[in-house]
């Protein structure tokens, strides 16, 4: 176990350092200059464009500007080119945000998801197994930002409800518990909304997965036993179908930053996905590939975590 | 994943013809095996309808709005902004740029122009974003794959080409692909083969994780030990022998894929890194649309039902597929 650990953990380093190297070279090679973003501005002489270049080590080779960006990334100082800003406290600030809408809509997906799957497996076949089927695939195969239009419209028209942003414009001179009821409300809608096509992918694996396993000799062996119907279902098929679902635990980890930049521009919600967003605009380099090699950091965290999980949960899986 | 719509009463009854070959032992190829499966599928086979009707479509539209003036999607039509579906086109207009029977069948929009010309050319383009990127992915992810699977002992130095092809495969699994593809597509001029592009090289890696697993299981069967021993050439043994028979679950992958590619597509139209002008697509006519929900809503409802459509339709034709291709499933449908 623990040289497992320690193998897979250094060979993940060195596949994180690779990353960092081909997502740094593809954005420097790629056209466009932060110093272009603002090219009509005749504030602008080429002697400033020259000192901006100099200090942001622009002119320097790439390798150079890449141990630069990992020499500044690591002692924390690597500054934003938009407005010199430190760039890990601004994505920490940004992540605070992000956090409960992430929080949120996974809990969601995952209470929601798990009734309906092992309905929809238990009745196969019936009414309700195909109609959540079909919803599931319509909602599966919608643009998420029209059924999110669609929504708000309907939320505001006919609950007279605020979606939009992290709080209601002059709410700060109200009680806490309304300023509180507020943000819950800015925070459930676009959970929600975010949480539909995750419900309806997850409540499909749930279903197949439930398939299989029904379909188990032991599951025939419980109810030759007698047990009641509840008992096999819950504590013999559940129980077994749940395995593959630790591991998605892990992997749910890398939506907290790329999953989000749709939803959190509808609903102005100033996230990390936003943030990702408008550095891309303004061709903010530091900032884009941090929060590049962050999402990578995070999903092989993530792998990682859920192969520990799989191992922990499954006894029949041995690491090494 | 399966659809749960089992065989209707009136499909299963027996086939005669397949009752005699089955008794006989005449095996039926396995591309007859598979139809036989999918076509018992009705949630499938209304998606493969759905999906002939937009290819026709689509090549008729592109036939149409090329050369027929009055479908030209490029004519703005000022005096006839913002027309509801169904209206009538202004008699002011000259007479060249009159809709045909002088309708609007899906209004138009904030120039004037005929939306029903928009989408017959945004079909094309749309559906051509999706066939293309999902072909360039293909591409990539067959060669990665099938280098991986059968060239996987050869040696490169210290490391196997398996297991340095396999790592670049966990590279890109690792980025974020919507925000690499949006930051490349944002730093990159602006085209429509430059977002093709980009999705397709962003969404290579599953085929190419499933061609590798095909290849490593095929090395091992009869027929191409066979065709080795025949003294058969590689590139033969590859493209002839081995390629086809591991084209079963990319070609579900492919289709699946297809509609991501045009979801992907609207996601970036919505961020305004999409297809730009003259090309319409649906994700664009979308994404403009949204500025006029209150106004004019059906420069909104018109182009997302249709991508609803068409994307719904992929995605059950892709699993169908996937089912017909299960051996279990097939055994208790068959």
């Amino acid at each position: 176990m623990w040289r497992f650990l320690v193998r897979t953990i250094a060979s993940r380093l060195l596949l994180l350092i690779v990353i960092s190297i081909v997502s740094h070279t593809v954005i420097h090679l790629a056209p466009g200059e932060p110093t272009e973003v603002d090219a009509m501005n005749p504030m602008m002489k080429a002697e400033d464009i020259a000192r901006i270049r100099k200090s942001f080590h622009l002119d320097d080779p790439i390798y150079l500007q890449y141990l630069h960006w990992m020499k500044d990334l690591c002692t924390g100082e690597l500054k934003s080119f938009r407005d010199g800003l430190p760039v890990v406290p601004k994505i920490w600030e940004r992540f605070l945000n992000s956090l409960p809408l992430f929080l949120c809509t996974t809990v969601i997906v995952w209470t929601a998801s798990f009734p309906i799957g092992i309905q929809a497996a238990l009745k196969r076949g019936s009414r309700y197994d195909r109609g959540t089927t079909f919803v599931a695939y319509t909602l599966i195969s919608i643009p998420g930002f029209f059924l999110s239009y669609l929504l708000i419209l309907w939320v505001v028209r006919s609950f007279h409800l605020p979606v939009i942003g992290l709080r209601t414009f002059g709410t700060e001179g109200e009680g806490g518990l309304q300023r509180m009821m507020d943000r819950v409300w800015h925070l459930v809608i676009p959970s929600l909304m975010a949480a539909l096509t995750g419900i309806a992918i997850l409540s499909r694996y749930v279903r197949a997965q439930m398939l299989e396993v029904l379909e188990q000799d032991y599951v025939r062996t419980a109810r030759a036993k007698g047990l009641d119907e509840d008992h096999v279902v819950y504590g013999h098929a559940l129980r077994n179908a749940l395995l593959p679902f630790v591991t998605m635990f892990g992997l749910l980890l890398p939506g907290l930053i790329s999953g989000s930049v749709i939803f959190e521009q509808i609903f102005a919600w100033p996230g990390l996905g936003l943030l990702g967003y408008e550095a891309i605009l303004a061709r903010d380099f530091p900032l884009i590939l941090t929060l590049n090699f962050m999402a990578a950091a995070i999903t092989l965290l993530g792998i990682l975590l859920s192969d520990i999980l799989y191992a922990l949960v499954d006894p029949r899986i041995r690491l090494e | 994943m399966s659809i749960p719509i089992g065989p209707s009463p009136v499909l299963e009854s027996p086939f005669p013809a397949h009752a005699d070959a089955e008794a006989l032992g005449i095996a039926e190829t396995p591309a007859q095996q598979l139809w036989r499966t999918f076509r018992k599928d009705r949630l499938a086979m209304l998606g493969l309808y759905l999906l002939l009707a937009l290819v026709v479509v689509a090549l008729l539209g592109n036939l149409l709005t090329d050369f027929w003036v009055v479908f030209d999607p490029k004519a703005v039509r000022l005096p006839d902004k913002l027309l509801p579906p169904l209206s009538a086109a202004s008699r002011a207009l000259a007479k060249d740029l009159q809709p045909p029977f002088h309708r609007y069948p899906f209004g138009t929009d904030e120039l004037g122009r005929n939306v029903f010309a928009r989408m017959l050319q945004g079909s094309f383009v749309s559906l051509s974003v999706g066939v293309v990127a999902v072909s360039i992915s293909l591409a990539i992810g067959v060669t990665v794959g099938g280098l991986a699977g059968f060239y996987g002992q050869r040696k490169l130095g210290p490391i196997s080409v398996d297991s340095l092809l396999m790592r670049f495969t966990d590279v890109m699994l690792c980025f974020p692909t919507f925000f690499l593809i949006l930051t490349v597509v944002a730093l990159l001029p602006p085209s429509i083969y430059n977002i093709m592009i980009v999705i397709g090289i962003t969404s290579w890696m599953s085929t190419a994780r499933f061609v590798r697993a095909e290849f490593l299981a095929l090395r091992e069967q009869d027929f191409v030990t066979a065709a080795k021993a025949l003294g058969l050439p590689e590139w033969r043994i590859i493209f002839r022998h081995m390629i086809p028979n591991a084209m079963a679950p990319v070609l579900v992958s492919a289709t699946i894929n297809v509609a991501h590619a045009i979801l992907t597509e609207s996601a970036l139209s919505f961020l305004g890194f999409g297809v730009r002008p003259p090309y319409a697509t649906w994700g664009n006519i979308l994404a403009d649309g949204r500025s006029y929900i209150f106004d004019a809503p059906w420069l909104f409802l018109i182009p997302g039902a249709a991508i609803l459509t068409v994307v719904l339709a992929f995605n059950l034709v892709g699993e169908g597929l996937r089912d017909a291709m299960n051996p279990k499933l097939r055994k208790r449908a068959g």
